[in-house]
């Protein structure tokens, strides 16, 4: 939250998002209890315009629930999303329509998100179309626009062709381009270079890099910590379901309190070969958040664990070691 | 000298498309390896880091022609196609593929699984190659009363060790392990990234890592081939590739992958594609995207040549007297 009083663009408070699992014929018959999938299990984070967050995390840990909730994608099951100052988490469809232009979502995989059939200027001109914006001519050259945005210059030249004649990275770009023709005010980015090569990643980091200085939000979900290094003002990790730790991105990288935010960087791969640290592997693999333990989570793989860690769900504070106001940990022992 | 354990020499691969045409995908590539070495061959999506590997297993389609020498103890295994490559695979040279995780055979237990390579190669069959199975699996970290269970009661790190443990059954002495742990989370990929480590060292076992992510490659190989187009762009110590690249391409890739550590620096992209494998390439491959490229780099092909202990690189940088490519 802003501390000059005024709200930030977006504010996501004890966001919850459960899905029911089977239990199968036998579970059914024996009258065992109905399970759930806890996803999304107590969130809060803001941001601001002009701002990149990072939700980073390991698969199921509940980052691309998370972003689909803040865009109403998937229902929510408690908490509450203000976009703009506005509650949206009961809006109806109706409701949410007028707001859906100023929330956007790239996807990871552009060989997917985008339909073969389509030419690139009327894949990006769709959503005008579906939002009643602007004349004919007016969305032609809104098309044009949005491709030099996402550094497909000249747009002439991309604007009649199909997807399948276009390279991964430019596809990606088509993708961007088809979410900034509605002028959004957030973009969330779900793991928006995994799919693709790595000297192109970059150029297509660089694009959200620029539109979040000239104002856009920009909520990147990614399992990459090296790509949230890079680009990201703040980062916030995610373990089964809850943010763990959260901060600047130096302080995060640099000064990292919770345990899990620890092992989790030393396992990331360094570039330079003379820098093979003692990586702190955890044993065994993340938990289904069918069980999740009432006290801390992270307690059965936790190398620090002690006794009192067994009482108590710890919640986000400022750790004592941190050297940032903003930085939190869920930690007890932190 | 003595002989290297595998020498890949001029390693040509094409493919007949339908069309027609040819795509020649692996041009000439050579390198070596040694008992108990790690090595990496690193590139980027389609640049013949695959067809490579399946071709010293043998195993590619049948609309590919290879040409060069694959020599295992001196020996060309390439020289009678299948005749002289078939005792050698799994027995000598195994390989976990891409996505080997997936492919299980779903209805049958993944012991079982281990067991069938035994009893196809005469390793072992009955209860010795279940308590065969067995061993590999305790050796890849999984319980070995897990042998009667099912790919689908594994998750994904499991699957990844047992089809590692599938690959030792019948004790190679290299082992390919090609992008093995792409799909895998950071810190399941931790694990088994030490998991190969552990095993080379353990087994004496000739690691060849083929894999699109530098880092892991700096992490886990002594050594690395860095692919371009098809060839080796350059070969070096893993460190030499990092500290003092002889390549544009080398210094590019490592420059466009982000680190940790590095937060202020800027991370680049290569602008433009690789070119076409299906027309013949003039000058140095790399010309068209490189940033230091000069007046011999589109009509010139260059070669690979020693730049410096146990360190080759195809640039006309290195030929020329201008300052060198710096890191």
């Amino acid at each position: 939250m802003s501390t000059n009083g005024s709200h930030s663009l977006l504010e996501v408070e004890d966001l919850v998002a459960r899905y029911p699992v089977g239990r199968g014929v036998v579970g059914a018959v024996t009258r065992q209890p109905k399970l759930e999938v806890r996803a999304v299990d107590g969130v809060s984070f803001s941001l601001d315009r002009g701002e990149m967050l990072a939700l980073v995390g390991e698969s199921g840990c509940g980052k691309t629930s998370t972003a689909q909730s803040v865009l109403r994608l998937i229902e929510t099951s408690g908490g509450s999303i203000r976009f703009d100052g506005q509650e949206i988490s009961g809006l109806s469809t109706k409701e949410l329509r007028p707001l859906r232009r100023r929330m956007q979502i790239v996807y990871q995989d552009p060989y997917e998100s985008l339909d073969p059939r389509f030419r690139v200027g009327a894949t990006i001109e769709e959503p005008l179309e579906v939002h009643k914006v602007g004349s004919r001519q007016e969305r032609r050259e809104a098309v044009k626009a949005a491709l030099e945005l996402a550094g497909l210059t000249p747009a002439e030249l991309y604007i009649d062709r199909y997807p399948h004649e276009l390279s991964g990275g430019q596809r990606q770009r088509v993708a961007i381009a088809a979410t900034l023709v509605l002028g959004p005010e957030l973009l969330v980015a779900d793991e928006p270079v995994s799919m693709l090569d790595v000297s192109v990643r970059a150029g297509i980091l660089s694009i959200l890099d620029e539109l979040r200085d000239k104002g856009l939000a920009v909520l990147m979900i990614t399992h990459d910590l090296s790509t949230a290094a890079h680009y990201a003002d703040r980062i916030a990790v995610m373990y089964l379901g809850r943010i763990v730790e959260e901060g600047p991105t130096r302080e995060v990288i640099e000064n990292p309190q919770h345990p899990y935010t620890r092992a989790l960087l030393s396992v990331v791969p360094k570039r330079d070969p003379r820098e093979r640290g003692t990586p702190q592997i955890l044993r065994g693999e993340t938990p289904n958040s069918i069980h999740i333990p009432p006290w801390c989570r992270f307690q059965p793989r936790c190398p620090m664990a002690i006794a009192d860690c067994k009482t108590v769900d710890p919640e986000l504070r400022r750790p004592a070691a941190s050297t940032h106001p903003e930085h939190r940990a869920a930690c007890i022992r932190v | 000298m003595t002989t290297p354990l595998l020498e890949v020499e001029d390693l040509n691969v094409w493919f007949e498309l339908p069309s027609g045409g040819e795509l020649h995908a692996v041009r000439g590539i050579s390198f070596e390896l040694e008992a108990g070495e790690r090595f990496g061959l690193v590139g980027e999506s389609g640049c013949g880091k695959t067809t490579a590997m399946l071709s010293i297993m043998g195993l590619l389609p049948p609309n590919a022609t290879v040409a060069g020498e694959v020599r295992l103890d001196g020996e060309n295994i390439l020289a009678r196609g299948e005749e002289t490559v078939s005792p050698h695979r799994w027995n000598d040279i195994a390989m976990v593929f891409q996505g080997a995780m997936n492919a299980f055979n779903p209805v049958k237990t993944v012991g079982s699984q281990i067991e069938e390579p035994m009893e196809l190669h005469g390793i072992a069959e009955g209860r010795i190659a279940r308590r065969q199975a067995e061993e590999l699996l305790e050796r890849v970290g999984i319980p070995k009363d897990r042998a009667d269970r099912f790919p689908h009661e594994f998750s994904g790190g499991m699957r990844q060790r047992a089809a590692i443990a599938m690959a030792l059954a019948c004790e190679p002495r290299i082992l390919l392990a090609d992008e093995p742990t792409t799909a895998l989370d950071v810190m399941v990929q931790a694990q088994i990234l030490e998991l190969l480590v552990s095993l080379a060292a353990d087994f004496n076992l000739a690691l060849l890592l083929v894999t699109h992510d530098l880092p892991i490659v700096a992490q886990v190989c002594d050594r690395a081939a860095v692919m371009y187009a098809g060839e080796v762009a350059e070969s070096a110590s893993i460190d030499a590739l990092f500290h003092t690249p002889k390549h544009p391409y080398t210094r590019l890739l490592f420059a466009a992958t982000p680190d940790l550590r590095a937060g202020g620096e800027r991370v680049a992209s290569i602008p433009g594609a690789p070119p076409r494998l299906d027309k013949p390439i003039v000058g140095c491959p790399f010309q068209p995207r490189c940033d230091r490229a000069f007046a011999p780099c589109p009509t010139e092909t260059p070669l690979l040549k020693t730049v410096g202990e146990r360190h080759v690189a195809a640039c006309h940088l290195n030929d020329h007297v201008r300052e060198p490519a710096t890191a």
